[in-house]
């Protein structure tokens, strides 16, 4: 490697010192190790403009909510307070990647959130499976400027409490509007006005969907008609069903679901990629400062500095159950360069394919690009790594008033505890598994959901009730929810009509006293709180 | 290069502020109530000074979240383990465990909210009630006078305020102490070379010659090399601009002293008193914007007059019977002992029910036509009437010097937006 003289050592950045560091740390990830990179750009900001950022996901242009007020509000003062610090990374999904430097920081912080947030956040916004599969980095930001417009000019011509209200039913159910097995459509501009030429053509031709299913009586018998669901199989897009089929609906409303559910289906994969992210971002920023050091570009003071911000990011808190992602990520994908390099018996035994192989770096890069965290956990958390964080698993039963370990970093226990680890990172646990079920397009227009049971845990009561009233006040009708386990045995059900809310227990004592059983639900279940 | 760097410190820092505005629309009636409570808390004085700080209920304030409960099994993962082994039961904290499947522990109390409101957004909420018209809310709202004075010189600034003068009397410091070395050594070397020359022409020896000629390029090349370098340093630099330096200097105004008199009497009910300590409030927000220094004294009366503090004027529970003069008199009293009118501005204002003791009447009007307005640069009343009982002793009187006075104006309260009329001379006056 070329040899250098430290380009500073003073704590002061300048831009040219910004600029001649970035140079260097591209050109290392782009030659040395052949990452494939979104273009950049670097935006030096103050602390009051980063927590403008992050307090409406970061993005540089947003629509206007009051969550996002109430956001800022809530880290302004716990920054005040001192209880969090400011992030020194935020780095935006698009191309070129927008990363945000504070004024405030050190050069060599500098030079870390660099290596960090272009090169490692980059390379996985650009190269892993689920980014490249969902979200379109170079239309997002001109599909925000066209949202934010979209809704400002909806505030105004219809009044913005009639618009809050409607986007507040929608971002409720913002993380159902994906279609996790279809592949998503383009967020073009272009393409944008074309589907708005073809909606208006549309809605002149047909009528909803639904009212085609008025019979024909000399197809056949109504009551044969009616046997046939709607839709045919449960829908998983809640929100791109109401846009396609809520009745009489506004074409307005009908953009603003699209809207949110757009923004919903751009934020999805980030939902289920943070150890993946942040463990990349991390070796990244690990690695290239490393051999900034080593080619002299920076200096022991600087490395001093480097050692103590770098162990701050990954330490993981003892005995804790939040498990952080940093620590998680870096070891995980530093285990890996050990197994390629330096395996143990153990290592191969348990990564038969890789162990050994000689190719770290190469490893590394399809470790982060073709998994997510579950299925990252699943594949290389090793029994070291289960060592070294001292993993153990309890079972945890609401009733009972203890935690019950179940497993320890033991041989007999490594299987287990992967499992369970990466099983926490799954998008059900997460995100409960809702689907639409039917409709009763030939009765009373009712819409009925089915929650599928994850680990036999229930819904939280009072905000899926509040949740439901915002549906049925997008639908129009009366919304059902079914909470069924795995085998597709009912629970619960709740009811929301339009003046009044019940909430049924099948598993109540008494079955067949339907009132014992709504009389059941609202004493326990309900907790005592009276909608 | 495929990066880009830009600047945006100096970006447009507000993109908080619709979101902001948002929530605060959302919550506006508890903001509203808060406010009110914190008028009824506060002194007048203090009143818009400092930042408030609201607590709300959480409740209503986050959209819902599709969530699991907290009934069920589940397995967690945790780090650090030091000394379990499988089968051990660690306590949970707060003794959970409820009998039967429907008890699912969901009772946190109410989270609360802290909010903090600027002075800004304080007094719009506060005046809104009030429908304050625009000018007078500016007036308000306006940030102390200020000039601005030169303070010598600083190293950076616009170009509008580079001192060309300065800039080279400094440059050509630098330059001196870097050339200067420099210089001398040239100066020296040029006399060696002249005396070389002078020492060559007469050698006639082939040897000898050799040496001094070669000696005589390394001069010239030295003096070349030398010469380059004096040119290299720039007559100016960046290091030496030298801008002129501006300070904010506070404006010191006069002062004015604010009488605040309030019949006590049982008819003067909590209505009649919030009304009343809004009026009190908006006429010292006022006068703190137009000068420094704003006294405030409160004489509170009913057969007799008092001069109280704060807490005494609005809380404390004598009644009595009615005579105004008696209040009239005390603040006349005050005036002589310690505001002397060439001093300072004299402002008043009076509320109450209307009501008086009707042998008094005439030395009311004595008074106030002989002695008070003739000193006041504005004197205001407000006659709380709630439920329009008609027309009462003080109110005729009143009447009568408003129409011959141009300092008084006067009020009937019905309701709180009313408050503000009272005003409109004053505000109209001191803005023309």
């Amino acid at each position: 490697m070329k040899q250098y003289k430290p380009l500073t050592t003073s704590s002061e950045w300048t831009f040219e010192l910004i600029q001649e560091y970035t140079e260097h740390i591209e050109r290392i990830a782009k030659e040395k190790y052949d990452l494939d990179l979104y273009p950049n750009s670097i935006e030096i900001i103050g602390s009051e403009q980063m927590l403008d950022a992050y307090s409406s996901h970061a993005m540089p242009i947003m629509y206007n909510h009051w969550t996002f007020g109430k956001s800022f509000v809530s880290n302004h003062n716990s920054y005040k307070k001192g209880y969090t610090g400011l992030a020194y990374e935020v780095v935006i999904n698009s191309s070129p990647t927008i990363a945000y430097l504070m004024e405030e920081n050190t050069m060599l912080t500098q030079i870390l959130v660099i290596a960090h947030a272009c090169v490692g956040h980059n390379y996985v916004y650009k190269n892993n499976y689920m980014f490249k599969e969902w979200t379109d980095a170079e239309a997002i930001l001109d599909y925000l400027k066209f949202a934010k417009k979209y809704i400002a000019d909806c505030e105004e011509k219809y009044g913005y409490e009639e618009v809050e209200k409607f986007l507040d039913a929608c971002m409720t159910w913002q993380f159902y509007g994906v279609s996790k097995y279809k592949r998503p459509d383009d967020l073009s501009k272009k393409k944008q006005k074309e589907r708005d030429k073809k909606r208006r053509q549309m809605m002149h031709e047909d009528a909803h969907e639904i009212w085609s299913t008025v019979p024909d009586l000399n197809k056949g018998r109504p009551d044969e008609m009616k046997k046939e669901k709607f839709p045919k199989h449960p829908e998983e897009n809640i929100l791109y069903f109401l846009e396609k089929n809520t009745p009489k609906i506004d074409e307005w409303k009908q953009e603003i679901i699209r809207i949110v559910r757009k923004i919903g289906q751009y934020f999805y994969p980030q939902l289920q990629a943070k150890v993946v992210h942040e463990g990349t971002a991390t070796y990244w920023h690990y690695t290239i400062v490393n051999d900034l050091y080593e080619m002299g570009l920076i200096d022991d003071g600087f490395m001093v500095e480097f050692l103590a911000l770098h162990t701050n990011v990954v330490n993981q808190p003892r005995g804790s159950a939040m498990m952080n992602p940093y620590a998680l990520g870096f070891f995980i994908l530093k285990d890996i360069e050990r197994i390629c390099t330096e395996p143990t018996d153990e290592d191969y035994e348990w990564f038969p394919d890789i162990a050994g192989n000689g190719k770290p770096i190469e490893t590394i890069k399809w470790a982060s690009t073709n998994f997510k965290d579950e299925s990252f956990i699943q594949q290389f958390l090793s029994p070291n790594a289960i060592r070294h964080f001292k993993m153990f698993s309890v079972e945890d039963d609401s009733e009972k008033p203890y935690y019950l370990v179940n497993d320890i970093h033991d041989k007999n226990g490594y299987k287990a505890i992967r499992e369970r680890l990466a099983r926490q990172y799954n998008l059900s646990s997460m995100i409960p598994e809702i689907q639409i079920e039917n409709v009763d397009a030939w009765g009373d227009r009712s819409i009925t959901l089915t929650h599928t049971m994850y680990n036999g845990i229930y819904l939280d009561v009072k905000e899926t009730v509040e949740a439901l009233k915002h549906l049925r006040y997008i639908w129009g009708y009366d919304v059902i929810l079914t909470t069924k386990d795995e085998q597709g045995t009912k629970h619960i059900t709740y009811i929301i009509s339009e003046d009044d809310i019940d909430i049924i227990d099948h598993m109540a004592e008494d079955e067949d006293d339907e009132e014992d059983q709504i009389a059941l639900a609202f004493q326990g279940l309900y907790g005592g709180y009276i909608p | 290069m495929s990066f880009n760097i830009i600047d945006r410190r100096l970006n447009d820092k507000g993109k908080s502020i619709p979101n902001r505005q948002r929530l605060l629309r959302r919550i506006k009636d508890s903001l509203k109530d808060s406010i009110k409570e914190g008028i009824i808390d506060s002194d007048v004085k203090n009143f818009g000074s400092d930042k408030q700080v609201i607590t709300i209920p959480k409740r209503g304030l986050s959209l819902p979240e599709i969530k699991h409960g907290k009934f069920g099994v589940k397995n967690i993962v945790v780090t650090g383990n030091e000394k379990y082994v499988r089968g051990d039961k660690i306590p949970k904290q707060g003794g959970q465990g409820n009998g039967g499947k429907k008890g699912s522990p969901d009772g946190q109390g109410d989270d609360e909210f802290k909010f903090e409101l600027s002075r800004d957004e304080l007094l719009d909420l506060f005046f809104e009630d009030m429908e304050l018209p625009d000018f007078i809310k500016n007036t308000i709202k306006a940030e102390d006078n200020f000039e601005n004075r030169r303070a010598g010189f600083i190293t950076d600034g616009t170009p509008a305020r580079l001192n060309i003068q300065r800039s080279l009397v400094v440059a050509k410091s630098r330059k001196t102490a870097l050339i200067g070395p420099k210089r001398k050594r040239l100066k020296a070397l040029k006399k060696e070379l002249e005396e070389l020359l002078v020492v060559i022409d007469s050698t006639k020896d082939e040897e000898s010659l050799k040496s001094l000629l070669l000696r005589k390029d390394e001069l010239e090349t030295e003096i070349k090399k030398l010469k380059k370098k004096i040119a290299a340093i720039p007559f100016i630099d960046e290091y030496d601009l030298r801008y002129n330096h501006w300070v904010k200097h506070p404006v010191p105004t006069n002062q004015a002293v604010m009488f605040c008199m309030m019949d006590v009497s049982a008819s003067m009910g909590e209505w009649e008193k919030e009304m009343a300590k809004r009026f009190y409030i908006l006429l010292h927000l006022f006068l703190s914007t137009v000068y420094e220094k704003v006294d405030v004294v409160f004489i509170r009366h009913h057969s007799t007059a008092k001069e109280v503090d704060h807490d005494e004027f609005f809380y404390s529970t004598e009644t009595g019977g009615t005579i105004v003069s008696s209040a009239l008199d005390v603040m006349t009293d005050i005036v002589k002992e310690r505001y002397n009118p060439n001093d300072w501005n004299i402002y008043a204002c009076q509320a109450s029910d209307g009501d008086n003791f009707v042998f008094d009447n005439p030395k009311v009007h004595e008074v106030m036509t002989q002695r008070i307005l003739p000193i006041c640069q504005y004197y205001a009343y407000i006659e709380l009437d709630e439920h329009r009982t008609g027309q009462s002793d003080i109110w005729s009187m009143y009447e009568n010097f408003a129409q011959n006075f141009k300092n008084i104006s006067i009020r009937k309260i019905h309701h709180i937006k009313d408050i503000i009329p009272v005003f409109r001379k004053l505000f109209e006056k001191e803005n023309s």
